[in-house]
Protein backbone atom coordinates (compact mmCIF):
# COMPACT_ATOMS: atom_id res chain seq x y z
CA UNK A 1 0.00 0.00 0.00
CA UNK A 2 0.94 3.60 -0.79
CA UNK A 3 1.38 6.07 1.33
CA UNK A 4 2.49 9.73 1.53
CA UNK A 5 6.43 9.31 0.73
CA UNK A 6 5.96 6.02 2.18
CA UNK A 7 5.07 2.56 1.55
CA UNK A 8 3.67 -0.40 3.75
CA UNK A 9 4.09 -4.20 2.85
CA UNK A 10 2.77 -6.75 4.63
CA UNK A 11 2.18 -10.55 4.51
CA UNK A 12 0.45 -13.27 7.20
CA UNK A 13 2.74 -16.00 8.66
CA UNK A 14 1.42 -19.44 7.88
CA UNK A 15 3.00 -21.87 6.16
CA UNK A 16 0.72 -24.92 4.89
CA UNK A 17 0.65 -27.97 3.57
CA UNK A 18 -3.53 -28.12 2.89
CA UNK A 19 -5.00 -28.14 5.56
CA UNK A 20 -1.97 -28.99 7.70
CA UNK A 21 0.07 -25.82 9.22
CA UNK A 22 3.52 -26.42 8.95
CA UNK A 23 4.89 -23.20 10.83
CA UNK A 24 3.80 -20.27 12.43
CA UNK A 25 6.44 -17.93 11.29
CA UNK A 26 6.94 -18.12 7.65
CA UNK A 27 8.91 -14.95 6.01
CA UNK A 28 7.46 -14.17 3.02
CA UNK A 29 8.51 -10.63 2.19
CA UNK A 30 12.31 -10.01 1.43
CA UNK A 31 14.80 -6.95 1.70
CA UNK A 32 16.58 -6.18 -2.21
CA UNK A 33 18.02 -3.15 -0.74
CA UNK A 34 16.93 0.09 2.00
CA UNK A 35 14.50 0.89 -0.33
CA UNK A 36 13.29 -1.90 -2.38
CA UNK A 37 10.79 -5.46 -0.77
CA UNK A 38 9.57 -8.04 -2.65
CA UNK A 39 6.39 -10.36 -1.27
CA UNK A 40 6.08 -13.25 -2.89
CA UNK A 41 3.40 -15.21 -2.28
CA UNK A 42 2.63 -19.39 -3.85
CA UNK A 43 4.66 -22.20 -3.22
CA UNK A 44 7.36 -21.80 -0.30
CA UNK A 45 10.05 -23.51 -2.44
CA UNK A 46 9.89 -21.65 -5.23
CA UNK A 47 9.10 -18.38 -3.38
CA UNK A 48 12.53 -18.97 -1.54
CA UNK A 49 14.23 -20.35 -4.69
CA UNK A 50 13.39 -16.82 -6.59
CA UNK A 51 14.14 -14.77 -3.44
CA UNK A 52 17.71 -16.45 -4.12
CA UNK A 53 18.35 -15.58 -7.42
CA UNK A 54 16.92 -11.99 -7.66
CA UNK A 55 19.82 -11.15 -4.57
CA UNK A 56 22.27 -12.73 -6.25
CA UNK A 57 21.29 -10.45 -9.42
CA UNK A 58 20.69 -7.59 -7.54
CA UNK A 59 24.46 -8.44 -6.23
CA UNK A 60 26.33 -8.38 -9.69
CA UNK A 61 24.24 -5.43 -10.64
CA UNK A 62 25.17 -3.35 -7.67
CA UNK A 63 29.15 -4.42 -8.40
CA UNK A 64 28.66 -3.67 -12.09
CA UNK A 65 26.55 -0.74 -12.23
CA UNK A 66 27.98 0.93 -8.77
CA UNK A 67 24.50 1.52 -7.19
CA UNK A 68 21.13 0.35 -6.27
CA UNK A 69 18.41 -1.15 -8.54
CA UNK A 70 15.53 1.23 -9.53
CA UNK A 71 12.39 -0.58 -8.26
CA UNK A 72 11.01 0.10 -12.24
CA UNK A 73 14.14 -1.61 -13.06
CA UNK A 74 13.60 -4.22 -10.86
CA UNK A 75 10.27 -5.31 -11.58
CA UNK A 76 11.28 -5.37 -14.98
CA UNK A 77 14.19 -7.93 -14.27
CA UNK A 78 11.55 -10.05 -12.19
CA UNK A 79 8.91 -9.93 -14.97
CA UNK A 80 11.67 -10.90 -17.50
CA UNK A 81 12.98 -13.89 -14.93
CA UNK A 82 9.33 -15.15 -14.66
CA UNK A 83 8.70 -15.19 -18.36
CA UNK A 84 11.84 -17.08 -19.09
CA UNK A 85 10.46 -20.17 -17.50
CA UNK A 86 7.02 -19.83 -19.06
CA UNK A 87 6.56 -22.94 -20.15
CA UNK A 88 7.53 -24.47 -16.48
CA UNK A 89 6.96 -21.27 -14.31
CA UNK A 90 7.74 -20.39 -10.75
CA UNK A 91 4.76 -20.71 -9.10
CA UNK A 92 4.78 -17.50 -6.84
CA UNK A 93 2.91 -14.30 -7.63
CA UNK A 94 5.17 -11.81 -6.32
CA UNK A 95 4.56 -8.30 -4.92
CA UNK A 96 7.48 -5.74 -5.47
CA UNK A 97 7.40 -2.11 -3.35
CA UNK A 98 10.29 -0.05 -3.37
CA UNK A 99 11.21 3.83 -2.69
CA UNK A 100 12.45 5.32 -6.39
CA UNK A 101 14.10 8.62 -7.68
CA UNK A 102 12.96 10.92 -5.16
CA UNK A 103 12.03 8.79 -2.90
CA UNK A 104 8.28 8.32 -5.01
CA UNK A 105 6.88 5.46 -3.73
CA UNK A 106 6.52 2.31 -6.20
CA UNK A 107 3.95 -0.94 -6.39
CA UNK A 108 3.66 -3.53 -8.70
CA UNK A 109 2.55 -7.13 -8.46
CA UNK A 110 2.68 -9.72 -11.25
CA UNK A 111 1.56 -13.04 -12.09
CA UNK A 112 3.49 -16.16 -11.94
CA UNK A 113 4.67 -15.77 -15.67
CA UNK A 114 5.62 -12.11 -15.20
CA UNK A 115 2.47 -9.91 -16.13
CA UNK A 116 3.43 -6.91 -14.45
CA UNK A 117 0.21 -4.29 -12.93
CA UNK A 118 0.93 -1.04 -11.67
CA UNK A 119 -1.49 0.62 -9.06
CA UNK A 120 -1.16 4.16 -7.24
CA UNK A 121 -2.57 2.51 -4.27
CA UNK A 122 -2.41 -0.66 -3.68
CA UNK A 123 -1.75 -4.46 -4.90
CA UNK A 124 -2.56 -7.75 -3.42
CA UNK A 125 -1.66 -11.61 -4.15
CA UNK A 126 -2.12 -14.99 -2.37
CA UNK A 127 -4.55 -17.06 -1.55
CA UNK A 128 -6.90 -14.44 0.05
CA UNK A 129 -6.65 -11.84 -2.52
CA UNK A 130 -9.67 -11.50 -3.52
CA UNK A 131 -10.80 -10.70 0.15
CA UNK A 132 -7.96 -8.41 0.15
CA UNK A 133 -9.30 -6.60 -2.47
CA UNK A 134 -12.41 -5.53 -1.20
CA UNK A 135 -10.34 -4.82 2.04
CA UNK A 136 -7.87 -2.39 0.04
CA UNK A 137 -10.79 -0.91 -2.00
CA UNK A 138 -12.99 -0.15 1.60
CA UNK A 139 -10.20 1.03 3.74
CA UNK A 140 -7.60 2.82 1.40
CA UNK A 141 -6.98 6.54 1.24
CA UNK A 142 -4.30 8.66 -0.44
CA UNK A 143 -1.07 10.36 1.25
CA UNK A 144 -1.70 8.35 4.79
CA UNK A 145 1.04 8.96 6.99
CA UNK A 146 3.11 6.43 8.00
CA UNK A 147 1.28 5.06 11.24
CA UNK A 148 -2.35 5.33 9.67
CA UNK A 149 -0.71 3.59 7.14
CA UNK A 150 0.22 1.21 9.76
CA UNK A 151 -3.68 0.90 10.91
CA UNK A 152 -5.17 0.23 7.89
CA UNK A 153 -2.85 -2.44 5.95
CA UNK A 154 -3.08 -4.17 9.18
CA UNK A 155 -6.65 -4.07 9.64
CA UNK A 156 -7.23 -4.97 5.79
CA UNK A 157 -5.01 -7.87 6.07
CA UNK A 158 -6.37 -9.35 9.41
CA UNK A 159 -9.91 -9.28 8.28
CA UNK A 160 -8.94 -10.59 4.94
CA UNK A 161 -6.94 -13.29 6.25
CA UNK A 162 -9.86 -14.49 8.67
CA UNK A 163 -11.86 -15.15 5.98
CA UNK A 164 -9.69 -17.42 4.32
CA UNK A 165 -8.70 -20.82 5.76
CA UNK A 166 -5.11 -21.27 4.11
CA UNK A 167 -3.93 -17.68 5.57
CA UNK A 168 -2.82 -16.50 8.92
CA UNK A 169 -1.21 -17.43 12.24
CA UNK A 170 -0.69 -13.31 12.64
CA UNK A 171 0.49 -10.64 10.13
CA UNK A 172 3.92 -9.34 9.48
CA UNK A 173 4.07 -5.29 8.27
CA UNK A 174 7.02 -3.28 7.45
CA UNK A 175 6.37 0.31 6.76
CA UNK A 176 9.13 2.01 4.84
CA UNK A 177 9.92 5.24 4.60
CA UNK A 178 13.21 7.57 3.58
CA UNK A 179 14.75 7.82 6.75
CA UNK A 180 13.63 4.57 8.54
CA UNK A 181 12.08 1.12 8.23
CA UNK A 182 9.93 -0.17 10.93
CA UNK A 183 8.57 -3.49 11.54
CA UNK A 184 5.83 -4.78 13.59
CA UNK A 185 4.50 -8.52 14.01
CA UNK A 186 0.34 -8.53 14.75
CA UNK A 187 -1.33 -10.93 16.63
CA UNK A 188 -4.65 -11.88 14.85
CA UNK A 189 -6.60 -14.90 15.07
CA UNK A 190 -4.35 -18.05 15.40
CA UNK A 191 -6.25 -20.43 13.39
CA UNK B 1 38.47 13.61 -32.34
CA UNK B 2 36.35 13.33 -29.11
CA UNK B 3 35.64 16.82 -26.78
CA UNK B 4 33.67 16.36 -23.91
CA UNK B 5 32.19 19.53 -22.71
CA UNK B 6 29.15 20.71 -19.53
CA UNK B 7 26.11 19.88 -21.44
CA UNK B 8 27.25 17.44 -24.15
CA UNK B 9 29.95 15.54 -26.63
CA UNK B 10 31.69 15.89 -29.76
CA UNK B 11 33.23 13.42 -31.71
CA UNK B 12 34.73 14.33 -35.39
CA UNK B 13 36.60 12.30 -37.67
CA UNK B 14 38.08 12.82 -41.34
CA UNK B 15 36.55 10.54 -44.15
CA UNK B 16 39.73 9.95 -46.59
CA UNK B 17 38.06 8.50 -49.56
CA UNK B 18 40.35 6.24 -52.12
CA UNK B 19 39.43 8.14 -54.96
CA UNK B 20 37.05 10.78 -55.49
CA UNK B 21 34.69 8.19 -57.56
CA UNK B 22 33.76 6.68 -54.31
CA UNK B 23 29.87 7.98 -53.37
CA UNK B 24 31.48 9.40 -50.02
CA UNK B 25 27.48 9.15 -48.61
CA UNK B 26 27.84 5.69 -48.39
CA UNK B 27 30.51 5.55 -45.96
CA UNK B 28 29.52 6.03 -42.30
CA UNK B 29 32.19 6.42 -39.79
CA UNK B 30 30.10 7.60 -37.00
CA UNK B 31 27.58 5.78 -36.08
CA UNK B 32 24.96 5.75 -32.98
CA UNK B 33 24.71 2.37 -30.97
CA UNK B 34 22.08 3.52 -28.64
CA UNK B 35 19.75 6.68 -29.38
CA UNK B 36 22.13 8.71 -27.08
CA UNK B 37 25.47 7.00 -27.29
CA UNK B 38 27.58 7.42 -30.23
CA UNK B 39 31.08 5.82 -31.65
CA UNK B 40 33.48 6.28 -33.92
CA UNK B 41 36.75 4.89 -34.98
CA UNK B 42 40.04 4.94 -36.12
CA UNK B 43 41.27 1.24 -37.71
CA UNK B 44 39.81 -1.38 -39.66
CA UNK B 45 36.09 -0.53 -40.91
CA UNK B 46 35.02 -4.08 -41.60
CA UNK B 47 36.11 -4.76 -37.75
CA UNK B 48 34.05 -1.62 -36.32
CA UNK B 49 30.88 -2.37 -38.48
CA UNK B 50 30.88 -6.14 -36.28
CA UNK B 51 32.09 -4.26 -33.21
CA UNK B 52 28.99 -2.08 -33.89
CA UNK B 53 26.68 -4.62 -34.56
CA UNK B 54 27.29 -6.61 -31.39
CA UNK B 55 26.86 -3.74 -29.24
CA UNK B 56 23.83 -2.56 -30.34
CA UNK B 57 22.87 -6.29 -29.59
CA UNK B 58 23.97 -5.98 -26.28
CA UNK B 59 22.57 -2.66 -25.57
CA UNK B 60 19.26 -3.74 -26.91
CA UNK B 61 19.57 -7.25 -24.52
CA UNK B 62 20.25 -4.85 -21.71
CA UNK B 63 17.06 -2.74 -22.48
CA UNK B 64 14.69 -6.28 -22.66
CA UNK B 65 15.83 -7.05 -19.15
CA UNK B 66 15.82 -4.16 -17.21
CA UNK B 67 13.50 -1.74 -19.50
CA UNK B 68 15.79 0.98 -18.87
CA UNK B 69 18.27 2.26 -22.02
CA UNK B 70 21.99 1.01 -20.99
CA UNK B 71 24.51 3.34 -19.33
CA UNK B 72 27.86 4.55 -20.93
CA UNK B 73 29.88 3.32 -18.89
CA UNK B 74 27.97 -0.80 -18.55
CA UNK B 75 27.98 -0.55 -22.73
CA UNK B 76 31.38 0.41 -23.13
CA UNK B 77 32.56 -3.05 -20.64
CA UNK B 78 30.77 -5.15 -22.36
CA UNK B 79 32.27 -3.71 -25.69
CA UNK B 80 35.58 -3.75 -24.35
CA UNK B 81 35.01 -7.39 -23.40
CA UNK B 82 34.43 -8.69 -26.39
CA UNK B 83 37.39 -7.08 -27.70
CA UNK B 84 39.61 -8.58 -24.96
CA UNK B 85 38.17 -12.00 -25.70
CA UNK B 86 39.31 -12.14 -29.14
CA UNK B 87 42.60 -11.31 -27.86
CA UNK B 88 42.34 -14.83 -25.93
CA UNK B 89 40.52 -17.02 -27.97
CA UNK B 90 42.06 -19.84 -30.51
CA UNK B 91 41.74 -18.97 -34.26
CA UNK B 92 40.94 -15.57 -34.20
CA UNK B 93 43.00 -12.09 -34.29
CA UNK B 94 41.91 -9.06 -32.48
CA UNK B 95 40.22 -6.34 -33.66
CA UNK B 96 41.90 -3.63 -35.56
CA UNK B 97 39.98 -0.53 -34.39
CA UNK B 98 40.32 1.55 -31.82
CA UNK B 99 36.73 3.04 -30.93
CA UNK B 100 35.98 6.67 -29.27
CA UNK B 101 32.47 6.27 -27.60
CA UNK B 102 30.38 9.22 -26.54
CA UNK B 103 27.38 9.10 -24.42
CA UNK B 104 24.95 11.15 -22.47
CA UNK B 105 23.19 9.35 -19.48
CA UNK B 106 22.37 9.93 -15.93
CA UNK B 107 25.78 10.59 -15.04
CA UNK B 108 26.55 13.15 -17.84
CA UNK B 109 28.25 13.70 -21.02
CA UNK B 110 31.03 11.24 -21.09
CA UNK B 111 33.24 9.70 -23.55
CA UNK B 112 35.43 6.62 -23.38
CA UNK B 113 38.35 5.22 -25.84
CA UNK B 114 38.38 1.69 -26.21
CA UNK B 115 41.64 -0.26 -27.45
CA UNK B 116 41.96 -4.02 -29.33
CA UNK B 117 43.59 -4.76 -26.27
CA UNK B 118 40.29 -4.57 -24.54
CA UNK B 119 41.10 -1.76 -22.01
CA UNK B 120 39.01 1.28 -21.69
CA UNK B 121 39.74 5.27 -20.78
CA UNK B 122 37.78 7.85 -19.40
CA UNK B 123 38.45 10.82 -21.38
CA UNK B 124 37.93 14.89 -21.33
CA UNK B 125 39.12 15.46 -25.01
CA UNK B 126 40.44 13.02 -26.67
CA UNK B 127 42.06 11.73 -30.30
CA UNK B 128 43.44 8.99 -32.25
CA UNK B 129 44.66 7.44 -35.16
CA UNK B 130 46.84 9.54 -37.46
CA UNK B 131 48.70 12.62 -35.96
CA UNK B 132 47.31 11.91 -32.67
CA UNK B 133 50.44 13.37 -30.93
CA UNK B 134 49.91 17.20 -32.69
CA UNK B 135 46.30 16.58 -31.97
CA UNK B 136 46.89 15.25 -28.41
CA UNK B 137 48.74 18.86 -27.83
CA UNK B 138 46.46 20.60 -29.56
CA UNK B 139 43.76 19.46 -27.90
CA UNK B 140 45.55 19.74 -24.17
CA UNK B 141 45.98 23.78 -25.10
CA UNK B 142 42.66 24.28 -26.10
CA UNK B 143 40.38 22.80 -24.11
CA UNK B 144 38.79 24.08 -20.95
CA UNK B 145 36.29 22.21 -18.17
CA UNK B 146 33.59 24.78 -18.93
CA UNK B 147 33.54 25.17 -22.86
CA UNK B 148 30.26 25.45 -24.18
CA UNK B 149 29.34 22.52 -26.80
CA UNK B 150 29.47 25.03 -29.64
CA UNK B 151 32.86 25.84 -28.56
CA UNK B 152 33.94 22.22 -28.61
CA UNK B 153 32.22 21.68 -32.43
CA UNK B 154 34.74 24.09 -33.80
CA UNK B 155 37.74 22.66 -31.82
CA UNK B 156 36.90 19.79 -33.28
CA UNK B 157 36.86 20.69 -36.32
CA UNK B 158 40.30 23.14 -35.91
CA UNK B 159 41.90 19.84 -34.39
CA UNK B 160 41.33 18.20 -37.80
CA UNK B 161 42.25 20.81 -39.69
CA UNK B 162 45.53 20.75 -38.39
CA UNK B 163 46.24 17.24 -38.98
CA UNK B 164 44.92 17.08 -42.52
CA UNK B 165 46.40 17.31 -45.74
CA UNK B 166 44.98 19.03 -48.40
CA UNK B 167 41.77 21.34 -48.38
CA UNK B 168 39.11 20.49 -45.30
CA UNK B 169 35.35 20.60 -46.33
CA UNK B 170 32.04 19.57 -45.19
CA UNK B 171 32.23 16.16 -47.77
CA UNK B 172 35.22 14.91 -46.46
CA UNK B 173 34.42 15.55 -42.27
CA UNK B 174 32.13 13.52 -40.14
CA UNK B 175 30.41 14.89 -36.86
CA UNK B 176 28.52 13.28 -34.07
CA UNK B 177 27.25 15.57 -31.56
CA UNK B 178 25.12 14.85 -28.06
CA UNK B 179 23.86 18.18 -26.44
CA UNK B 180 21.59 17.49 -23.27
CA UNK B 181 18.33 16.52 -24.83
CA UNK B 182 20.02 13.21 -24.37
CA UNK B 183 19.91 12.46 -28.47
CA UNK B 184 22.93 10.96 -30.35
CA UNK B 185 22.64 13.23 -33.98
CA UNK B 186 24.23 12.57 -37.32
CA UNK B 187 25.31 16.47 -38.15
CA UNK B 188 25.10 16.80 -41.59
CA UNK B 189 24.91 20.81 -42.18
CA UNK B 190 27.97 22.41 -40.48
CA UNK B 191 28.53 26.63 -40.35
CA UNK B 192 31.35 27.01 -43.20
CA UNK B 193 32.86 29.90 -41.44
CA UNK B 194 35.38 27.87 -39.94
CA UNK B 195 36.72 26.52 -42.84
CA UNK B 196 37.38 29.82 -44.90
CA UNK B 197 38.99 30.82 -42.22
CA UNK B 198 42.93 29.78 -42.49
Amino acid sequence: MVGKNCFAIASDRRLGVQLQTVATDFQRVFKIHGKLYIGLSGLASDAQTLYQRLVFKHKLYQLREERDMKPETFASLVSSMLYEKRFGPYFCQPIIAGLGQDDEPFICTMDCIGAKELAKDFVVSGTASESLYGACESMYKPNMEPEELFETISQALLSSVDRDCLSGWGGYVLIVTPTEVQERILKGRMD
Amino acid sequence: WKLKTANGVVIATEKKLPSILVDETSVQKIQSLTPNIGVVYSGMGPDFRVLVRKSRKQAQQYYRLYKETIPVTQLVRETAAVMQEFTQSGGVRPFGVSLLIAGYDDNGPQLYQVDPSGSYFSWKASAMGKNVSNAKTFLEKRYTEDMELDDAIHTAILTLKEGYEGQISANNIEIGVIRADREFKYVYKVNYAVFTAT
